[in-house]
């Protein structure tokens, strides 16, 4: 009968000490950063600057297509700050209420590239190539969810070579996962932010930049969410990101300031 | 309305090409388990079983690994002919037969298991052959377990994801199977796309499994 008892404690005990260690070893975030998953490197840098200057705050990134992270923010996930890869899905929150109107400003801009496989045999020289028999797959974000998946549409119409590529067209769930599928060579080609392009400079070759003239420019608003448990630490993370040091951070990965896209 | 009917005929066909030949493949591989012994026939087991406890994206990762352009089987299938399986509905079909051959397997395997053996010993002592006796004694036994086999890697066909979604892409009017186009529609916010095709796969499942259900009494 002791034994049974003492058994029962000792198996008890042991799976409290357990749960206990689990919790306090795993922290939980302070503040949630839903960001276009093309700042993903150079948000984690700041990031981890902001929790060095805001010691005990823990910051947590959720990194995806900018159409998807404002999905998510309209069913009620629990983010603090968002910041998109194009004014739409920072529209479309505003327009529903969604965030602090006078958090929002656009805090960088970026450009579009055409990139092939470094291995690529294919000689393309500008997005007008496209259309040669030798590109059988081109990757692009999903227009409906991804920005660089429109702003490549925008480029193709302006290029007038829509109709002719459509059926080689593959997408992407998001604008790493475009850069994924030619650093991998399944695509013989894909449109990505020359940010990205330079994150895989081993496996990819930029062929030509995107004229301006070509897409709506390429800017990133960044706003804080309306009613966030923790609003001081979402807008001190916010001012983080566009003050001299986050500017810096940003310009170093190819990031380029408001006003000024070449 | 077309983006509907096309995901909907795409993940019939895409379920039933890999319910076709997860049916040939895992009756073999269940046979094989069920009445020989050869060594490594548990790893064969585990192999086979695998899919099932994987996440859909890890195996969605490993198909990449050995059928993408540059993959350990692609790269030569691309070298020969210039054609790569990913984002294809044949791609489709790959995902789908891999996930759902375990259920088959499993399945298949304890229906072939409990067949009474003196029935199968009765056919040779009759001078059948092991060929004879698998399709005439053996097989017939079993098929309400065959059968069952076949209709849950059907439903597991149709539902597939995962890894779907990685070898196969979520391409509109190409490979955008029922589920893809359902995720798609739920991600770009267009509720009322999504709870359409939610109704309709929910109603098609069902039939399905009414149909199942009838034809395994009716067999017995």
């Amino acid at each position: 009968m002791i034994r049974e008892i003492a058994k029962l404690l000792s198996i008890s005990l042991c799976s409290i000490a357990v749960i206990a260690g689990i919790a306090i070893a795993s922290p939980t975030a302070d503040i949630m950063i839903s960001a276009a998953i093309s700042l993903k490197n150079a948000f984690e840098e700041i990031g981890k600057l902001y929790e060095s200057q805001n010691k005990g705050v823990k910051v947590a990134f959720n990194f995806g297509a900018s159409g998807d992270l404002m999905t998510q923010i309209k069913g009620g996930a629990p983010v603090d700050v968002f910041a998109s890869a194009a004014l739409k899905d920072m529209d479309e929150l505003d327009k529903e209420g969604f965030i602090l109107k006078d958090s929002r400003i656009n805090f960088v801009m970026n450009t579009v590239v055409l990139i092939v496989p470094m291995s690529s045999k294919i000689v393309l020289d500008s997005f007008d190539d496209l259309k040669k028999a030798e590109v059988k797959k081109i990757a692009v974000g999903n227009p409906k969810t991804v920005p660089v998946g429109r702003y490549a549409d925008e480029t193709f119409q302006y290029y007038k070579i829509s109709d002719m590529i459509k059926d080689k067209l593959v997408f992407a769930e998001n604008v790493r996962q475009v850069l994924d599928y030619v650093a991998r060579g399944e695509v013989d080609a894909g449109v990505v932010y020359s940010t990205d392009a330079i994150v895989k400079q081993q496996d990819v070759r930029v062929i030509m930049t995107a004229p301006e003239a070509s897409h709506k420019p390429v800017v990133y608003p960044i706003a804080v969410i309306k009613n966030v448990k923790n609003e001081r630490a979402a807008k001190a993370f916010l001012s983080l990101v566009v003050s001299e040091e986050g500017r810096k951070i940003l310009s170093k990965y190819g990031f380029k300031p408001v006003g000024q896209s070449k | 309305m077309d983006t509907l009917l096309f995901s909907l005929k795409l993940s019939v066909q895409v379920a039933a090409v890999a319910t076709a030949f997860v049916v040939i493949a895992g009756l073999s591989a269940a046979y094989l388990l069920a009445r020989r012994n050869f060594p490594g026939k548990e790893f064969l087991d585990i192999l086979l079983t695998l899919p099932l406890v994987l996440p859909p994206t890890v195996t969605g990762y490993y198909l990449i690994v050995l059928f993408g352009r540059n993959g350990l089987l692609g790269r030569h299938l691309y070298a020969w002919t210039g054609w790569s399986i990913m984002f294809t509905w044949y791609a489709a079909v790959l995902a789908s037969f891999v996930v759902a051959l375990p259920l088959m397997v499993k399945t298949t395997r304890a229906a072939l298991e409990s067949v009474d053996e003196d029935l199968i010993r009765a056919s040779y002592t009759l001078g059948h052959s092991e060929l004879w006796t698998t399709m005439k004694v053996i097989f017939p036994l079993a098929r309400k377990g065959i059968l069952a086999g076949a209709v849950l890697s059907f439903a597991r066909a149709m539902g597939e994801f995962g890894a779907t979604l990685m070898v196969a892409g979520n391409i509109p009017g190409k490979t955008s199977t029922m589920p893809l186009a359902i995720y798609s529609a739920a991600a770009s916010g267009d509720r009322s796309q999504a709870e359409i095709m939610v109704i309709i796969f929910t109603f098609i499942s069902g039939i399905f499994l009414y149909a199942a259900n009838k034809l395994t009494r009716r067999l017995l």
